[in-house]
């Protein structure tokens, strides 16, 4: 009942962003804010990330292609399909439930804490809209995002694979353009756009609803996480089975 | 002027509000008194709209406010200025943009204009020199210098105040208390404010109203409420040494 309740309250959320829409000058600014904070501030930890989890998926993949009859440039068709259809998409999205979601139940929950969303309220203001709002819409650049850290986790695959003596650049590029499919590019987005907008509303719900001090605007970032990432899990199970069986 | 008639709020099926009624009149600074956990926060906040009386009729100048539509009250609100107890101003924005925010939500006035607004709201706190520094760079008792210029600029015609002067010392308190007064005297407005300190109720308290646990227990103004025999008003009122001392030398005829 517990978490119907909060699955609830979550939906109702929602339609209060969507309702009473901010000032569009204001809204303007509140998104570029949001984009540079949500986006530009992510850039660097992914593209650290994705780099060095390409580069390993790489070493890991070379190592065990023990058999002689099995061409080397698996390794990078291998890296290529693990990082275009899950490592960038999802698992990076699970740091992210982290590092975006963290900072985005934090600073809504210090806001309840201290009063901003009652002082909000108290001037007439569309909490949800003017605080949710604009956290979905900068994250609509996400993708962005996931299309640079597969491009490194692809580049990382490479630097590891070539450099580290396990695949030569030819092969390594043939594998990479073997038997693509465009479409699993079309479902990674169609996964991150939904990750997006799982990686906005539940943390901002997690930080409005809060109730308490400090300690539980710790508990609810803990939380918001736990919580994003278990739907982002399902979610990836489902899209899975909807989009590639 | 707000007439508060027969007001209950319960929350978790504890009653916390037990039938209020009273009248905050306009012009006047109307205080609301009582210990902790007396109702007085709940109170105001059903007064500001943030919580919804399960029973009873707040009315704002003869508007009923739940006969009201959605637009209307959002109407109403942006009459209503508010002095959280903690400030809650935006950390991000900077002393003028705290102020001016209320003017770039609700009017299409030109930046200088707002600008113009805003200065005018700074110099009636007497707060200069910090336009462009951040909550966090400026003392308790500017933040709430900011608060109130934040709570003026819209000319509202209700001011609430969640204890103004807590956290603040002796002189910046009664510094604050005035400010609000002059305020309330200068652009008519129906100002309520919810305190527990004595000082506040000696210094500007025209109508004081005592609530315990959720009742109204008393209502008067300074002058009465050293001559009440009310129990419970007498034992708030003498809980404070100082105020003690006074009325045992009055008694000795010191």
């Amino acid at each position: 009942m517990f978490y119907l309740d909060d699955i609830g309250r979550y939906f109702l959320m929602l339609k209060g962003v969507f309702s009473r829409m901010t000032k569009r000058s204001v809204l303007r600014n509140l998104i570029f804010k949001e984009i540079d904070d949500l986006i530009i501030g992510s850039l660097g930890i992914t593209i650290f990330l994705a780099f060095f989890i390409g580069a390993v998926v790489a070493i890991q993949t070379a190592l065990n292609l023990t058999s002689p009859l099995i061409p080397k440039k698996l390794i990078a068709f291998a890296s290529r399909q693990s990082v275009i259809l899950e490592f960038a998409p999802t698992f990076i999205s699970v740091i992210m439930a982290g590092k975006v979601g963290s900072f985005i139940t934090s600073s809504i929950g210090t806001m309840r804490v201290t009063e901003q969303i009652d002082a909000l309220e108290v001037m007439g203001i569309n909490s949800l809209n003017y605080l949710v709002f604009p956290k979905i819409i900068a994250m609509l650049m996400y993708p962005f995002v996931i299309a640079i850290a597969m491009f490194m986790g692809i580049f990382g695959a490479y630097v590891a694979g070539v450099y580290g003596g396990f695949v030569s650049t030819n092969d390594f590029l043939t594998g990479l353009r073997e038997e693509f499919i465009p479409y699993h590019l079309v479902y990674a987005f169609i996964k991150t756009f939904l990750y997006s907008f799982l990686l906005a509303t539940i943390p901002s719900f997690h930080g409005y609803y809060m109730k308490g001090g400090a300690l539980e605007v710790g508990k609810a970032s803990t939380s918001a996480f736990v919580w994003t990432t278990v739907v982002i899990i399902i979610s990836n199970y489902i899209l899975t089975q909807l989009l590639l069986s | 002027m707000i007439e508060v008639t027969n007001l209950h709020k319960s929350f978790n099926g504890e009653e916390i509000l037990k039938g209020i009624t009273t009248t905050f009149d306009r012009g006047k600074t109307n205080l609301i008194i009582g210990t902790s956990g007396s109702g007085k926060t709940v109170f105001l906040k059903c007064l500001l709209g943030l919580f919804t009386p399960e029973q009873g009729e707040i009315c704002y100048d003869g508007n009923k406010y739940s006969e009201l539509d959605e637009e209307e009250q959002r109407n109403l609100r942006e009459k209503m200025g508010m002095v959280f107890q903690g400030s809650a101003l935006f950390d991000s924005m900077t002393v003028e943009e705290n102020i001016m925010f209320p003017l770039m939500m609700f009017t299409k006035q030109k930046k200088e204009e707002m600008l113009e607004r805003v200065h005018e709201a700074i110099t009636r706190v007497n707060l200069e020199n910090a336009n462009n520094k951040l909550p966090s760079e400026i003392s308790g008792g500017m933040q709430k210098r900011v608060a109130i210029a934040r709570a003026i600029v819209t000319r509202p015609k209700y001011l609430f105040c969640d204890e103004p002067n807590s956290g603040l010392d002796p002189r910046t308190a009664i510094v604050i208390d005035n400010l609000i007064k002059e305020i309330t005297e200068e652009y008519d407005i129906t100002t309520v404010i919810n305190t527990h300190d004595m000082n506040s109720v000696m210094e500007i308290g025209e109508k004081i109203i005592f609530l315990k646990n959720g009742h109204l227990e008393w209502e008067g103004d300074k002058s009465q409420i050293f001559k009440t025999d009310n129990k419970a008003v007498t034992d708030f009122v003498y809980s404070s040494n100082l105020f003690k001392k006074v009325r045992d030398a009055q008694l000795k005829g010191l």
